[in-house]
């Protein structure tokens, strides 16, 4: 929803005036139809983080229940003098950049693909693109995982040509190679959904714009630099803030692959190992508190810093 | 359109370099999917001796994984489709709120689904994980589905309120003027167009639904409620010396060929759910 342009305002405005007892009316069905799914949104995620924020000021271990002691903010000071938070930090921040990096230029390129495929090709293009949307990540984990598997895999005699590469590297016991391929499986199977959001930013470019261009004597390269990508900014924007949200809370393909193993640990997988694998939920909801309020600084900084426009990239203005 | 050869072939190209790196993976999975025990190891893509067995332990009677995957195929279906349903019906009056009529809190409502739907998981389960177990929720399927809202509302609301917004609905006053009650009215001008955007919207949610795994494995501790994606990754081979590799990729391949054919089916409908709920909202 954005601001009604002013004519819409003075019309509603004056509806108002002529009809309350008919505004208030649409109004109060307005809440009894939009208030269940309203408040049970907010139930079922403002609950539980007040929950989380509360237990994060306990020291409280299932294993320990009646031990329960209020620590104020010791267990935040605890996790932010610790390295292995701050490392699982870096390697969420590196994955989150570099997908988001990687798949900004491959959904352009898939976007692009499917904009100007003719009609006879489109479908076809447009249905396999949309494939790895509809799979379930623990699978596609699983798919590359024992592709690139040691015992499993046929990755490595496929390329034993490349240096480094032969067929007892074990891609999964070191930092890079896990990381590596964590993020391949991570952003093939959320490419789909940056495409879709850049081709939707595409129909909006005015088609007469880049034939101008063209007109003009520019090149493709050009007309693309210049009229194209800035006449999506707002898409490319959204769609970089909601990919960058989601590859920062990025677990199940670090689960399924390495568990965390050899510095791979993630910020959900350091909360979800404290709090449900060692049972330490203070210590645990003091890490989800966090993961929690990085999320609100992200996205505090992409819409302050970098102007996105919530409201202004839904076609509404 | 007088393409040249150049552009032909290029097109070509680029349709089976999408094709590849699109369904490759799900190739790559089906194969060793078909492999034997000693298969796994061969180092190639391709099955050196084809066989079923993997199919067998997850599907038959008395196959290993059996027990396993059947219960979590019936737990992954009940409650995607319930929490689905759930979010649908509610989704549909708060949208309809939001498209039809005047009231304050419209972008609030919007506003708090976007904000609902970039929420980490994980620091809603902890506190979950804890409540549940206390009031007896841990590993039912209310334990879940009430947590599955938080993912199946909020897209749901987005991509509903994009499609009725733009519904004509002058339609349904014309039908009234005509003479038709105002529920035939909504029945015969309204209902038609919107929907296939209440039917998108239960595709969208319940992909996004059937794909959890955070919940589904902090949440449940036994095949009473445990879901799919979380099950595979408690897959053991038929005995100790057994790579469960083969059973977790059949298991894989079934929970996938239905969600492959629905996006055949329906891959327009969802490419515009999709787009509208993210981008035109």
């Amino acid at each position: 929803m954005s601001a009604p342009t002013t004519t819409e305002a003075r019309a509603h405005g004056r509806r108002r005036k002529r009809g309350s007892d008919r505004a208030r009316s649409e109004a109060r069905l307005g809440w009894w139809l939009a208030g269940p799914a309203f408040g049970l949104m907010l139930l079922v995620t403002l609950y539980p983080i007040l929950q989380a924020t509360y237990d994060s000021l306990f020291s409280l271990r299932l294993t320990a229940p009646d031990e329960r002691e209020f620590v104020g903010i010791e267990n935040y000071a605890v996790i932010l003098t610790d390295w292995a938070f701050w490392r699982s930090m870096l390697v969420t921040l590196f994955i989150t950049v570099v997908t988001v990096a990687i798949e900004l230029v491959l959904g352009f390129a898939l976007a692009m693909i499917m904009h100007r495929a003719i009609t006879r090709l489109r479908g076809i293009i447009r249905t396999a693109i949309l494939v790895p949307y509809g799979i379930i990540t623990v699978v596609s984990a699983f798919a590359f995982f024992y592709a690139f598997d040691i015992n499993t895999g046929y990755i490595n005699s496929w390329f034993n040509w490349v240096p480094g590469i032969d067929e007892s590297f074990n891609w999964f016991a070191q930092q890079w190679p896990s990381l590596f391929v964590i993020i391949l499986s991570e952003v093939w199977k959320t490419t789909p959904f940056i495409s879709l959001l850049l081709l939707a930013g595409l129909a909006q470019v005015p088609g007469e714009l880049e034939e101008a261009a063209k007109v003009d004597g520019a090149k493709g390269w050009q007309v693309l630099r210049k009229v194209t990508l800035p006449n999506m900014k707002a898409a490319i924007m959204v769609a970089v803030l909601f990919r960058a949200l989601e590859a920062f809370r990025i677990f199940d393909n670090v689960f399924i692959m390495t568990g965390g193993a050899n510095n791979t640990e993630v910020l959900s997988l350091l909360a979800y190992n404290t709090s449900i694998g060692r049972l330490e939920i203070g210590m645990g909801s003091a890490i989800s508190v966090l993961l929690f309020l990085s999320v609100l600084v992200i996205s505090f900084i992409a819409i302050k810093g970098f102007r996105v426009d919530l409201s202004g990239t839904r076609g509404e203005n | 359109m007088g393409m040249s050869t150049r552009g032909k072939v290029g097109w070509l190209i680029a349709t089976l370099l999408v094709l590849v790196w699109s369904l490759f993976p799900v190739f790559s999975i089906l194969m060793t999917s078909f492999k034997t025990q000693d298969g796994l190891f061969s180092g190639t893509l391709l099955p050196p001796e084809w066989t079923f067995e993997n199919y067998a332990e997850i599907l038959a009677p008395g196959g290993s994984a059996q027990d396993l995957f059947l219960p979590a195929l019936r737990n992954s279906i009940g409650i995607s489709l319930i929490s689905t349903f759930i979010a649908v019906v509610l989704a549909t009056f708060c949208a309809y709120a939001i498209a039809r009529l005047d009231f304050r809190g419209k972008k609030l409502i919007l506003t708090s689904a976007l904000a609902v739907s970039v929420f980490p998981v994980v620091s809603i389960v902890t506190p979950l994980f804890n409540l549940w177990r206390s009031v007896g929720l841990y590993d039912t399927w209310a334990g879940l589905i009430i947590p599955y809202l938080s993912l199946t509302l909020p897209i749901s609301i987005w991509t509903l309120s994009a499609f009725f917004r733009q519904i004509p609905w002058e339609l349904e006053q014309a039908a009234q003027v005509d003479g038709a009650t105002p529920f035939v009215a909504f029945r015969k001008a309204v209902v038609p167009l919107a929907a296939p955007g209440v039917f998108t919207s239960a595709i969208i949610a319940f992909f996004i639904a059937w794909n959890d795994f955070v919940y589904g494995i902090s949440l449940t501790s036994t095949t009473a409620a445990r879901p799919v994606p979380a099950a595979l990754s408690f897959f053991t081979g038929a005995s100790q010396f057994e790579e469960p590799t083969g059973a977790i990729s059949a298991a894989a391949i079934v929970v996938t060929v239905p969600v492959v054919v629905v996006v055949l089916i329906f891959q327009r409908r969802i490419v515009s759910g999709l787009t509208q709920g993210a981008v035109k909202g």
